[in-house]
C-alpha cells in the first residue's frame, strides 16, 4: 500500500477517470494525480449527499450564505486596503484620501468595504431575527445560535473598530463614546477602556489598538466562531421550522440547487454594492481635532444608534442612579438574555410553537428599528 | 502521598508555573504604560480682546480640551470641555447663551449645571486670572 493513499478512495478516482473516458485526457491525468495526493474523493462524497430542507419559510435560509459571501468580499477589500493604509494620527486621514483621490479603483476598493461592512450588518441582523423567530436555536442547535450571536458582537467591533481608522471627526467622537461607554462598566471598566485606548484619551496608541483589533484580533476570532458555526450547520444540517407538516418539506440537493440559489442572490447583492459604490462613494470626512468641538449632528454608525437614541432620551437620573448606567445595565442583560434563550424556550425545546418568545423577538424588533428611525428623523431630539 | 500522585503534582504544578510564566508578561505588555504627560495646573487660554461678547473657546488644557466662555455680560467663564455624560466635547452655543454637547443634547448653564439632557453632574469649573494682555486658566487647589 503506498504511504499516502486511500487505496478505495483510489479505486474510486480511477473508476471515475475510466468512466468519463476509456483514456484520461491530460486535464483529467492531472485531476487524477491531485486526486491521488489530496484524497478529496470524501468531500465530493460529501457534497454530493449534501441536502438542504426547502419549505415555505426557506427564504430565510438564504441570509445565512450572504453573510459568508460578504464576509469574503470584507477580506478581500481589507487585505487590499492594507497597500496604502497608514496606521498613524499624522497620516492615516491622508492615506484615505491618497486612497480615495490618487490609487487607480481606489474609491471603489473602499467604497465597497465601507458599504459591504454597513449592509453586512444589516444581513446578520435580518439573519439573527429570522433564526430566532423560527425558533432555530432549539436543541441540538443552542451553540450554533450562540456562535452566531457571538459573530455579531465580532462584527459591531470590526464596524466599530474600523470606524475610527480614516481619524476624521465623526469617528473621533464616536469612538470616544463608545469607549467612554466601556469605561462605565463596573470594577473592570476603568482598566478596560485604558487597555482599548492605549492610555486614558484617544491618542496615536487608541489608532495603533484599533488597528491591531481590526486586521489581527477580530479576523482571528471571526475565524474561529465562523469555523464552528459553519462545522455544526454541517454536522447538524439546516433546522426544520416548528408547525410545518413533513409533507410540505422536501429535500433539494445542496450542489448544484441551493449553491445556485445561492449564487443568484450574491450576484444581485454584489450588483447593489456596485450601484451604491459608483453613486455614493464612501466619504472621507473632515481630518479628526481632538481639541475641537464636536460637531452637531453626530451619530455612530446606523446599527448602534438605537443605543445612541436611548442614551439621549434617557433621564440624567434613574431611582437615583446615573441614567446611563441603568440603560447600559438593561442592555448588558437584554443581550445575556437573548443569547441564553434556547436554554429559557422551553417549548420549543419540546418542538412547540412559543407565542411569548414570538412577542419578544418581534418587540426587539419593532424597538431597534423606531429608535434607529427616530435618530434619523429627528436628529436634533 | 503515592509517588505516581507526587509526580502528577510536580507535573501539574510545572505546567500552571510555565503558562503563568508565558502569560504575565504577554498581560502586562497589553496594559499600556501610564502616560508622562504632566497634569497642567494652569495655562494661557486667550489674549484679552481675541473673544469678542457671546463667544466661546476651546484650547488645550493639558491632555484635554476646555472651554472659555466670554459672557453676553463681559465676564469670563471656563470649564472643562468633556461632557460629564460620555466624554464629548462640549461648545458654547451663542443663541441661547448656554453650553452645547452635540452628542446627547446635553446643555448647561454658565455655571457649568446641567439645564437639560442626560449629563449627570455639572461640568468641572476652572479659575479664570487675567494678566496684562493674557488670560490664564488654572485649576483650583483643593
Amino acid at each position: 500500500m503506498k504511504p499516502w493513499g486511500n487505496q478505495n478512495l483510489l479505486r474510486n478516482n480511477k473508476q471515475e477517470t475510466s468512466e468519463l473516458s476509456l483514456r484520461p485526457k491530460k486535464g483529467q491525468k492531472f485531476l487524477l494525480y491531485l486526486a491521488e495526493r489530496f484524497s478529496w474523493q470524501a468531500i465530493v462524497d460529501l457534497a454530493k449527499k449534501k441536502t438542504v430542507p426547502e419549505h415555505p419559510y426557506s427564504f430565510w435560509t438564504y441570509f445565512g450564505g450572504l453573510c459568508l459571501f460578504l464576509f469574503v468580499i470584507q477580506v478581500i477589500t481589507g487585505l487590499l486596503l492594507l497597500l496604502y493604509y497608514v496606521p498613524s494620527i499624522d497620516r492615516a486621514h491622508e492615506s484615505i484620501i491618497y486612497i480615495m483621490g490618487q490609487v487607480k479603483f481606489g474609491w471603489l476598493i473602499r467604497s465597497v468595504h465601507s458599504w459591504t461592512a454597513n449592509i453586512l450588518i444589516g444581513v446578520i441582523f435580518v439573519h439573527m431575527f429570522s433564526t430566532f423567530l423560527l425558533k432555530a436555536y432549539r436543541p441540538p442547535r443552542e451553540i450554533t445560535w450562540i456562535t452566531g450571536f457571538f459573530l455579531l458582537l465580532i462584527f459591531m467591533a470590526f464596524g466599530f473598530s474600523g470606524y475610527l481608522l480614516p481619524w476624521n471627526e465623526l469617528s473621533f467622537f464616536a469612538t470616544r463614546v463608545g469607549t467612554d461607554i466601556l469605561g462605565q462598566i463596573p470594577l473592570i471598566g476603568r482598566a478596560l477602556k485604558s487597555f482599548v485606548l492605549g492610555g486614558q484619551e484617544i491618542s496615536g496608541a487608541t489608532l495603533s489598538r484599533f488597528y491591531w483589533f481590526h486586521i489581527a484580533v477580530l479576523p482571528c476570532l471571526a475565524f474561529l466562531f465562523l469555523g464552528i458555526h459553519l462545522y455544526l450547520i454541517q454536522v447538524q444540517g439546516i433546522s426544520r421550522p416548528i408547525g410545518v407538516k413533513p409533507e410540505k418539506i422536501r429535500e433539494i440537493p445542496f450542489f448544484p440547487d441551493f449553491f445556485l440559489r445561492d449564487a443568484v442572490i450574491w450576484s444581485l447583492v454584489l450588483a447593489l454594492i456596485g450601484v451604491l459604490c459608483v453613486f455614493f462613494p464612501w466619504e472621507i470626512g473632515k481630518k479628526a481635532d481632538p481639541f475641537a468641538p464636536t460637531p452637531l449632528g453626530i451619530r455612530p454608525e446606523w446599527y448602534f444608534t438605537f443605543m445612541f437614541t436611548t442614551l439621549k432620551l434617557v433621564p440624567s437620573h434613574i431611582l437615583g442612579l446615573e441614567g446611563e448606567k441603568i440603560i447600559l445595565l438593561i442592555f448588558a442583560l437584554g443581550g445575556l438574555f437573548w443569547m441564553l434563550v434556547p436554554f429559557w424556550d422551553r417549548k420549543a425545546y419540546r418542538d412547540q410553537n412559543n407565542p411569548v418568545t414570538t412577542a419578544i423577538g418581534v418587540a426587539v424588533i419593532l424597538y431597534i428599528s423606531i429608535m434607529t428611525l427616530i435618530t434619523y428623523l429627528f436628529p436634533r431630539l | 502521598m503515592k509517588r505516581r500522585k507526587f509526580f502528577d503534582f510536580l507535573l501539574g504544578g510545572a505546567a500552571l508555573g510555565t503558562f503563568i510564566s508565558l502569560f504575565y508578561p504577554v498581560l502586562r505588555y497589553l496594559i499600556p504604560p501610564p502616560s508622562k504627560e504632566e497634569e497642567v495646573q494652569r495655562t494661557k487660554a486667550a489674549s484679552v480682546g481675541e473673544l469678542t461678547p457671546n463667544t466661546g473657546k476651546i484650547f488645550r488644557f493639558g491632555s484635554i480640551p476646555a472651554l472659555l466662555v466670554f459672557t453676553a455680560d463681559g465676564t469670563y467663564k471656563a470649564f472643562s470641555a468633556i461632557c460629564t455624560h460620555l466624554t464629548c466635547t462640549v461648545g458654547f452655543d451663542s443663541q441661547t447663551q448656554t453650553i452645547l454637547c452635540p452628542c446627547h443634547n446635553g446643555r448647561f448653564d454658565l455655571e457649568g449645571r446641567v439645564i437639560s439632557g442626560p449629563p449627570p453632574r455639572p461640568l468641572d469649573p476652572l479659575e479664570v486670572e487675567i494678566s496684562g494682555e493674557e488670560i490664564f486658566v488654572y485649576r483650583k487647589r483643593g
